[in-house]
């Protein structure tokens, strides 16, 4: 399990295209964990997208990573993914899939969504909710923003962990 | 009347949704203290109570906002807002008006 202020895991995955991300390369990456079947990561997917555009000049990467067991849960397959990507859901953040679960596992994802920030080092800066409430897009996932914010400055972000809320990841058997 | 909530514990919203079930009985004169809320644990559970999703809450058998052909399991269950949102909770307008129908049923049948 990665705290705060050390290395965040790190991994190699594939998109919906099959092209393989890794984090880094950039002034801060942001990590999300999300699905397709959840009521909080689809009330919350849009300010996260309009954190990866509005940074997007400044150099910040997202990716986006769906862990859940799809065996169980269909809308987590990976042609649901797909379908999202081609409806253009997620701009242009990838959307990765963990199928082996291990690098959710890594992180010690909780929730989805369960979001990371890594600074240009890899360091783990923040992790934990988008913002304050779901149910509330003027909360505009400022939790995400400062902590984003905070790491291009060269800033602790403060709160560096929150609690992050949604639905369970959805582990293997 | 019968009214059920039907929750899975391994979704988180099922207290807001109670909360919000109560205060709209409240609103419209009906008693929150006969609110049947019962637990769906298994995967057999939820086929046997036709459960898409937590949480479900039903007046006199019927869904509040009726889903889609949707799979029965344990899982959390999307609703969508009168305003477009989507929402782990049903809309509260929503629940008003399945409790107000059923009370006119009721009321049509006596």
């Amino acid at each position: 399990m990665t705290a705060i202020a050390e290395p965040a895991p790190t991994f190699a995955l594939p998109d919906t295209g099959g092209t393989t991300h890794e984090p880094g390369g950039a002034p801060a990456t942001v990590v999300v964990f999300t699905c397709n079947h959840c009521p909080y990561a689809l009330a919350w997917h849009d300010r996260i997208m309009a954190v990866a555009r509005d940074y997007a000049a400044r150099g910040v990467r997202m990716l986006a990573i769906n862990p859940n067991d799809a065996e169980r849960y269909p809308r987590d397959s990976l042609d649901a993914m797909r379908a999202r990507v081609q409806s253009s859901e997620f701009d242009s953040v990838p959307y990765l899939r963990d199928e082996s679960q291990d690098v959710a596992r890594a992180y010690n994802a909780k929730t989805t969504p369960d979001v990371f920030v890594l600074d240009s080092n890899g360091i783990l800066r923040y992790r934990g909710s988008p913002d304050a409430d779901y149910e509330d897009p003027a909360q505009n996932a400022s939790y995400l923003r400062d902590a984003v914010d905070a790491v291009l400055d060269g800033r602790d972000p403060d709160p560096a962990e929150t609690t992050p809320v949604g639905c369970s990841i959805k582990w293997k058997p | 009347m019968l009214v059920e909530l039907l929750y899975w514990d391994g979704c988180p919203s099922h207290p807001q949704a109670l909360a919000d079930l109560r205060a709209v009985m409240n609103e419209i004169g009906l008693d929150p203290e006969q609110i049947v809320v019962r637990e769906v644990k298994t995967d057999a559970d939820a086929e046997q109570e036709r459960f898409v999703g937590s949480p479900t809450i039903r007046i006199d058998g019927h869904d509040v906002q009726p889903p889609d052909e949707e799979p029965y399991g344990l899982t959390c269950r999307i609703y969508h807002r009168r305003d477009g949102r989507i929402s782990p909770t049903p809309d509260p307008a929503d629940m008003r008006d399945a409790l107000l129908a059923s009370r006119e049923r009721e009321s049509r049948q006596q």
